[in-house]
């Protein structure tokens, strides 16, 4: 569900006006009251980085204003000239009109209105805004109305078509799309009769945000602040589930589970592309698997062709997507990133403040109305360049290989407040340790799986030590992500039987942590060796050099050994609770 | 619901609204007595009220209260 949102929390949320931004001319010429839209529109410039230089002309003046040589709309500051004219007044207009002329109605308006659009072309270089009108009927005719050229409603929705045929042939002059707004949140809630009655004001004041929005986004555009990119992440994001874990066959894509809401948010994608949004992928993930959706998914709407720089690694995604802006060479406030993950959304803000990364919906189903609703992807122009644009890029990219940029992410990770909470199999975990056994495939060095029974069992064995990791941030509570198993072999060695990990938790410093978990406990048991063994699948090559990348030698028959002597803990920026 | 109740339940909105911090409301208060008070931010702190009590005031009721205290009645009489 796409919402209203407070008018008076808006204003003020976006009050203080920061030198930083550009100065932006606008001028707004109104049939109705525009004093609420003027205040909301300020708000608006600030939440676009504009600073809005708005001139509010007379109320109700249009043509009185654009006829005075010396009017202030004409000045060379003013970038955006709006020229909003409502429903209500077209209303009235048709109501005078006589009955026998009602059928030409649309077209001597859309006269006057051209007429209007002109005396501001002789005097102004400024891009012309006109609007729309929402779709709305009179009941005089009920539905018959659409048979009857003489209504109201039909003649309002010609007058939209004639609008649009007009604008679509003539340079530097646009349509605010109204009509298309109010549709989305519902006529009925975005009208109020006491304010239209009282101060002639046309829509309720919750609507006024959107509208401002609307309005200032084509401001933006003209000043060439434009979205060029659009990055999406894979799991949870493009197909429900984990392609890693799930595999080909149970991602939820086409007519399983959420599947068709994600395929329709591919669509879209594919339509933003086709119309010259670059798409790049950045994903949690290994390269193969990433891939592997795109190549061979048959509900797989977008392909690899589709994709201007694919990114699938373990790395921190402020880094990769730093990587897919040099690549592209275009501007950071240009890109759009969509992630389910809040823990990754939140990376990439702290990192790239002008990336713009949508909070999305909790409900996958809600996430494609709600991307709509946003409207980041205006423009005033379609050429057939901008068609081609993705070929020119995926080119580029291929030229351009080769990732090790490093940010402060220690100083990021210490922000977020990491606890974990490190527990043996004790029965409340038991559950969970069980379930992640059966699930987890990629960060699983042994892939042993275990049930209720079998790891309750193991939890009262004098030869093992068993450690279950329940992790919590500031996002959250992520539950236990991490299981390990130690059994104490006869020559006073440590054996890793077991260690597996949740994949949404990666780069967070857990191994780090858990590796020092390990060592002490071989310390306390007297053991003088820690021992590794990575059992290869066709699905965890993610930890493949988990071992030596944690300071393990490899030991001649293919385990890999840490000495407990002289070890350093490593460093991480996770408070332990331990139970 | 008191009245005293509602009436600090205002000022808190009043200062929110008109991001003003000093407002203190009483039941004489009338428009006169906040700066902030305009034709235009009435309608601002009507929509807020009505949305806080889950209301709906009629248009002639959006004019009619002479003070606070009135629209704290009107408020009161809508919730019993």
């Amino acid at each position: 569900m796409v919402g209203l949102q407070s008018f008076a929390a808006y204003v003020k949320k976006f009050k203080k006006s920061p030198n930083e931004f550009a100065s932006v001319g606008v001028a707004i010429l109104s049939d109705s009251s525009s004093q609420y839209l003027v205040k909301a529109m300020v708000a608006a410039g600030i939440e676009n980085k504009l600073n809005l230089s708005i001139y509010e002309a007379p109320y109700n003046q249009i043509y009185e204003e654009l006829v005075q040589q010396d009017s202030p709309v004409f000045d060379a500051s003013v970038s955006a000239l709006f020229l909003l004219t409502s429903q209500q007044k077209l209303y009235k207009k048709f109501l005078h009109t006589p009955t026998s002329q009602r059928i030409y109605f649309a077209q001597n308006h859309l006269q006057y209105l051209q007429q209007l659009g002109e005396l501001a072309r002789s005097r102004s270089n400024a891009a012309l805004v006109f609007c729309n009108y929402p779709d709305v009927n009179d009941e005089v005719f009920g539905n018959f109305a659409n048979s009857h050229p003489a209504s109201f409603p039909y003649q309002l929705r010609q007058l939209n078509v004639l609008l649009m045929e007009w604008v679509s042939q003539t340079q530097n002059i646009y349509l605010a799309d109204l009509a298309s707004l109010v549709a989305r949140y519902g006529h009925a809630n975005v009208m109020d009769n006491r304010l239209y009655l009282a101060n002639d004001v046309v829509f309720a004041l919750d609507f006024l945000p959107a509208v401002a929005r609307a309005l200032v986004q084509m401001v933006a555009v003209v000043k060439g602040n434009l979205k060029k990119c659009l990055i999406l992440d894979l799991d949870n994001t493009m197909w429900g589930g984990i392609i890693g874990d799930d595999g080909l066959e149970s991602i939820e894509l086409g007519d399983l589970g959420n599947g068709k809401a994600f395929v329709a948010l591919q669509h879209w994608a594919k339509q933003l592309m086709q119309r010259g949004i670059i798409l790049a992928v950045c994903s949690k993930n290994e390269a193969v698997v990433a891939r592997e959706p795109f190549e061979k998914h048959p509900d797989m709407v977008l392909r690899m062709d589709d994709i201007s720089v694919f990114v699938a690694n373990w790395e921190n995604k402020a880094d990769n997507i730093r990587y897919i802006q040099k690549v592209l060479n275009i501007g950071f406030d240009s890109m759009v990133f969509v992630d389910d993950n809040p823990f990754e959304r939140q990376v990439v803000r702290q990192e790239l403040p002008d990336v713009t990364v949508p909070e999305l919906p909790d409900d996958p189903v809600e996430y494609l109305p709600f991307l709509q609703a946003l409207r980041l992807f205006e423009t005033t122009t379609f050429t057939t360049e901008d068609a081609g644009r993705t070929e020119l890029y995926k080119a580029e990219a291929q030229r351009q290989m080769g990732l090790s940029l490093h940010t402060n992410y220690d100083a990021y990770l210490e922000s977020l407040s990491i606890e974990a909470e490190v527990t043996g199999f004790v029965s409340q975990v038991v559950p969970r340790v069980a379930q992640l056994s059966q699930r987890s495939n990629q960060f699983n060095l042994r892939t042993i799986r275990y049930t209720e029974a079998s790891a309750s069992e193991l939890a009262h064995s004098p030869h093992h030590t068993c450690l279950a990791v329940r992790l919590l941030d500031q996002f959250g509570d992520y539950g236990i992500i991490g299981i390990v198993v130690l059994k104490r072999n006869e020559d006073d060695a440590l054996f890793i039987e077991n260690w597996m990990m949740s994949c949404r938790v990666l780069k967070r410093g857990v191994e780090d942590m858990v590796l020092n978990l390990i060592v002490e406990a071989a310390q306390e048991l007297g053991c003088k060796t820690v021992i590794g063994e990575y059992l290869p699948t066709k699905k965890n090559g993610m930890v493949k050099d988990h071992y030596k990348g944690l300071g393990f030698s490899a030991h001649h028959d293919g385990s890999w050994h840490l000495k407990t002597e002289g070890y350093v803990p490593r460093k991480h920026f996770i408070t332990i609770k331990k139970n | 619901m008191s009245e005293t109740l509602v009436l600090e339940e205002l000022s808190v909105l009043f200062k929110d609204v008109l991001d003003n911090g000093d407002i203190s409301l009483l039941s004489s208060t009338t428009a006169e007595d906040i700066d902030e008070w305009d034709s235009i931010t009435h309608m601002m702190l009507v929509v807020e009220i009505e949305k806080k009590y889950a209301i709906k005031f009629t248009a002639s009721e959006t004019r009619g209260w002479n003070n606070v205290g009135e629209l704290v009645k009107s408020i009161l009489q809508k919730k019993s």
